[in-house]
């Protein structure tokens, strides 16, 4: 068994490895051919001049070529904007798409061989790590053992590693693409498969890597939940969700000349889909985009209120949402690791607040300009003032960069907990209206703390069991560790009747006096 | 404002400190040898095994004391002189009292076995018994552990949980039956046994052996036989903490006795917690109680009579739990190791042996006495209730769907406990629970 953990573990070590080399593993290079079949014509012109000294030269990494590019276009636009040739200047973002057509070598030659070698066989040594568990652990039960002695789980080099591995990998995804042509490459045989037409991009290997570590790590769940049939449920339903809603059927929705659709996802979490180009997408589709239009209207109209009163928002947090099924289970060895204080919790009452208000001014600019077709309001232009600060500082810094990357840091729910405007959404409702509650079993808590130090939320959920009151918090995502690590049977999500939720007379075991909840 | 000063950061003296300052302005000192916050005893195992960091344990956060007004002293106290209200501590500082509350706690049993001194052999009560206890196991290869209790079943946990293989010695027939009846005695026997622990029933301790060092080297049993280790954990239970008055003029017998208000028999002095014994407990209520519960229920109560709103302490019925390895327990009301002469059980077990529940009821009227759930939550609030207005058998199993606290999706086995019950009553014959269509879809 150990030796089967042992040599997954090296499997997949080998596979992370590859997968970071290869981002050296092609030479570049841009030929007049490309050049020409990439660059708009009226592109061509201007920087045919300042880039033709590098046709024809081989560069080793993506490195050099792409500054090469960059250098170019700058040098073009600066002229034209000394000029005041305004529509010389170029907005394209050509390094990615012509690395991506000069890429040679050894990556592009063997797109399906590095496939296999990174995913597969990743893949197969996750597994193999993973699935002795089930004898490794004993019977089924929970088992966080040296959770706290690991260099991993708790803040150790394993830790920043792995936090500074994905905090790079999040920057080169949002800010630098053009850079890992090559990463983008080697899934391109899978894009294929799915969709011969397409051509991989960096937002296809993204949601396949996100895919893929959800369904990795959401085995790895399945097994150390494997004794509580609401975590096996939870867990399935998120990988299915990832699966099939977010990677797959928009896929398939644009082979069949769809426009790409994530059913699941919604505004304000899905902050774009008022944007005027997606609006136009839609409803441009004819009746299938009109659909869809009303679908994601319909899903934070009615769905969220609906559906959060009878369930909670956990219906959306831990069961279906993306950000939330990568959190249950890539994020699982790190829900220890969130801060529980009362300090945080104030933060996070501002912050994700704030974020949803800002999510809806944003979104309110943006609908103004499309109804009106003006572009400013007050005299500010709603894209530079409102639109691009919001895709970049929550879009890409807080939910990606800060929200992901800082899982081995602060926990696996810090874009949840602090940043997500659909979350406070949510929140607001399972606060207010909603029949769900965490019921405190009478005075049986012992104050153990571990509800508390597994509650992915920061929530200090010992602070009420130890006091007989039940847990109502806007944030709670319903993800039932806190129930399911309890040692003495005290937490259990429930969907009761409002009454029974506040102000009910608090069981202690003690008659000399009686407290309200 | 009058000076209240309690002995004790521990649940009962600590529950006290809160609700003494929900209740007046007095000046609230609590004073501690052991730890300079409130932490939680019985997480003690978790910090061991890495669930948690000792700070994760601290049920109120740092700044919570300051912020309520109530000053945290660390130091042990060595002397009371309740003529001059007066404190000594170690440190021979002196602190002056209006109002004193005991809440000392409990200390480990050691029955005086030779070789219960050598290096390596250790109870487990406080935090520094813990710290003792990750240094005494750094690289050993074998454990023993003396004693079927509930911080015996812990230990081993613990010392498992660091693939350090033990022998658990037990008394008894089986485990902890001087608190459990034999079926579920043997439910948990059946179950440390998956996990691997070699327990040893009916197996006593002669002496503990010397490795010519000081250190322990392994054990001899009352039968001759020996049993090499490094490590030695006795767990034979614990006793009321009273070291500090016993050679005062405060009564003492096994704990300090107080009365109904938990007052001792000095004016102004309180006693709260496991160090206590209650000269007339309640008859549904034990004299010495060293749970948690208990010292909470106790702090809660003293403190308003400390707070000038003299309190009556009447815990309400028995609760208690547990967890075994994976088997969490629960117990209302009482079930005591040997069924009473006028009481039969009634008792389920599931086919792998994890769940079980028990009842006993008395017989003429079938008006229940108590419960023991292993394997499936119950709820506190409706065994409360029916224990408390005295239902019958019949009525309890009929509406024990009522009484689950298992999570959402899990298997119900009301059914089954039902179908047993209408087996042995074929004449009060209660409905049987019918699986919901979700139930049955999903297996
Ligand atoms: C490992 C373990 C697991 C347990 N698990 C459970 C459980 O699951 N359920 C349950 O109900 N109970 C459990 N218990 C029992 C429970 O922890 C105790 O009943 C409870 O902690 C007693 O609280 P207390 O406030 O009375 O005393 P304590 O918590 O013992 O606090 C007393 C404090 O007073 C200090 N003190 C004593 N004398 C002096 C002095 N002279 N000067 C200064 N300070 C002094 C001590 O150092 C100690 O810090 C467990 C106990 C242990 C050890
Ligand atoms: S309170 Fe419990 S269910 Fe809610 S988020 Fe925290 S651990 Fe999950
Ligand atoms: S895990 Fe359970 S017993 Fe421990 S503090 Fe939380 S509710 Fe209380």
């Amino acid at each position: 068994m150990k030796a089967i953990r042992f040599t997954g573990l090296i499997l997949f070590l080998f596979s992370l490895g590859l997968f970071l080399s290869s981002f050296f593993m092609s030479t570049l290079t841009l030929t007049e051919e490309t050049f020409n079949s990439i660059v708009k014509s009226e592109h061509q012109e201007t920087l045919k001049p300042v880039l033709s000294e590098t046709f024809g030269n081989q560069y080793s990494t993506s490195i050099p070529f792409v500054k090469e590019i960059n250098r170019a276009v700058e040098e073009v636009n600066a002229q034209a904007k000394t000029n005041q040739e305004w529509d010389k200047v170029i907005y394209d973002d050509y390094a990615g798409s012509l690395a991506r057509a000069s890429a040679e070598g050894f990556v592009p030659e063997n797109k399906l061989l590095f496939f296999i070698l990174i995913y597969v066989v990743g893949a197969i040594g996750s597994l193999m790590f993973i699935l002795p568990q089930v004898k490794l652990n004993g019977p089924p039960g929970i088992k966080n053992n040296h959770i706290f002695h690991h260099a991993l789980n708790n803040k150790g080099w394993m830790g920043i590693l792995t936090g500074a591995l994905l905090i790079g990998f999040y920057i080169l995804l949002y800010f630098f693409p053009a850079y890992i042509t090559n990463w983008i490459i080697i899934v391109d045989p899978l894009q294929k498969l799915i969709n011969p037409s397409a051509t991989s991009s960096q937002w296809f290997l993204y949601g396949f890597l996100y895919t893929f570590a959800v369904l990795v790590m959401g085995v790895r769940m399945l097994i150390k939940y494997r004794h509580s049939k609401y975590q096996i449920f939870r867990t399935i339903s998120v990988m299915f969700f990832q699966l099939a809603f977010a990677f797959l059927i928009p896929e398939i929705l644009v082979r069949l000349n769809q426009p790409y659709f994530d059913f699941k996802n919604m505004w304000p979490l899905d902050y774009d889909f008022f944007d005027a180009w997606h609006i136009n997408t839609l409803t441009s589709s004819g009746g299938v985009g009109i659909f869809m239009f009303a679908w994601g209207i319909t899903l934070f109209v009615v769905g969220v209120p609906l559906f959060v009163y009878f369930f909670g928002k956990r219906w959306y947090c831990s069961w279906v949402c993306g950000c939330g099924g990568l959190a249950e289970t890539a994020g699982d060895p790190f829900r220890q690791l969130s801060d529980k204080s009362l300090k945080a919790w104030q933060i996070e009452r501002y912050l994700v607040h704030g974020v949803l208000v800002f999510a809806v001014i944003m979104t309110i600019g943006v609908l103004y300009t499309f109804i009106t077709g003006s572009n400013t309001i007050m005299g500010l232009d709603t894209y530079t003032y409102l639109r691009k600060p919001y895709g970049f500082a929550i879009g890409s810094i807080f939910s990606g960069v800060v929200g992901t990357g800082f899982y081995p840091l602060m926990g696996n729910r810090v874009w949840c907990r602090f940043g997500c405007p659909l979350a406070a959404y949510l929140g607001l409702v399972q606060r207010f209206k909603s029949k769900f509650r965490i019921t405190t079993n009478g005075g049986q808590c012992i104050s153990c703390g571990n509800c508390s130090t597994y509650c992915e939320m920061g929530i200090d959920v010992r602070w009420y069991a130890q006091r007989g009151q039940n847990i109502i918090r806007s944030s709670c995502v319903g993800c039932g560790v806190c129930s399911s690590v309890c040692p003495r049977g005290v937490l259990n999500l429930e969907n009761r009747d409002e009454d029974g939720r506040f102000n009910q007379p608090i069981l202690l075991g003690n008659d000399s006096f009686t407290v309200s909840k | 404002m009058q000076r209240i000063v309690i002995i004790g950061n521990g649940i009962a003296g600590i529950t006290a400190a809160r609700h003494i300052r929900k209740h007046s302005d007095d000046e609230i000192t609590v004073i501690s040898g052991e730890t300079d916050h409130f932490f939680s005893r019985t997480a003690l195992m978790y910090i061991y095994m890495g669930h948690m960091k000792y700070e994760n344990t601290k049920p109120y956060e740092d700044w919570f004391w300051k912020k309520n007004r109530i000053n945290l002293k660390r130091a042990w106290v060595e002397f009371i002189d309740f003529e001059k209200k007066q404190l000594h501590l170690q440190n021979s500082d002196h602190i002056e009292y209006d109002k004193l509350l005991l809440a000392t706690g409990s200390k480990s049993n050691m029955f005086g076995w030779p070789g219960q001194d050598l290096k390596g052999v250790q109870g487990l009560y406080s935090y520094q018994d813990l710290e003792l206890m990750e240094e005494n196991t750094q690289g050993i290869n074998n454990a023993v552990i003396i004693g079927g209790g509930l911080i015996g079943v812990e230990m081993a946990e613990m010392l498992h949980s660091r693939g350090i293989p033990v022998t658990f010695l037990i008394r008894e027939k089986h485990f902890w039956d001087n608190m459990l009846p034999q079926e579920e005695a043997i439910l948990i026997d059946k179950h440390l046994s998956k996990h691997g622990i070699d327990l040893r029933q009916e197996t006593e301790l002669e002496e503990i052996l010397d490795d010519g060092s000081g250190k322990v080297k392994g054990i001899k049993t009352k039968s001759g036989e020996t049993i090499d280790c490094q490590f030695v954990g006795l767990t034979v239970g614990v006793h009321p903490n009273i070291d500090l008055v016993k050679e005062s003029k405060i009564e003492t017998d096994r704990g300090i006795l107080v009365d109904e208000y938990l007052q001792t028999n000095i004016p102004d002095v309180y006693a709260a917690g496991d160090c206590v014994q209650m000269k007339e407990p309640m008859p549904h209520r034990r004299a010495i109680e060293a749970v948690w519960y208990a010292g909470r229920m106790m702090g809660e109560t003293v403190a308003l009579t400390l707070a000038g709103k003299k309190t009556k302490y009447q815990p309400g019925i028995w609760f208690n739990s547990a967890k075994f390895f994976d088997i969490e327990y629960q117990n209302y009301g009482i079930v005591l190791p040997q069924c009473p002469e006028d009481s039969s059980a009634f008792y389920w077990e599931s086919q792998d042996a994890e769940k079980c529940i028990k009842i006993i009821y008395k017989k003429d009227s079938l008006e229940v006495q108590g419960v023991n759930i292993f394997g499936i939550r119950n709820r506190h609030e409706v065994w409360d209730k029916w224990l408390r207005e005295k239902r019958t058998l019949d009525y309890i199993i009929a509406n024990l769907p009522e009484a689950n606290f298992d999570p959402e999706f899990f298997k119900h086995w009301e059914g089954e406990i039902q179908e047993k019950f209408n087996e042995e009553f074929p004449d009060k014959k209660v409905g049987v629970r019918r699986k919901g269509l979700l139930e049955k879809i999903l297996g």
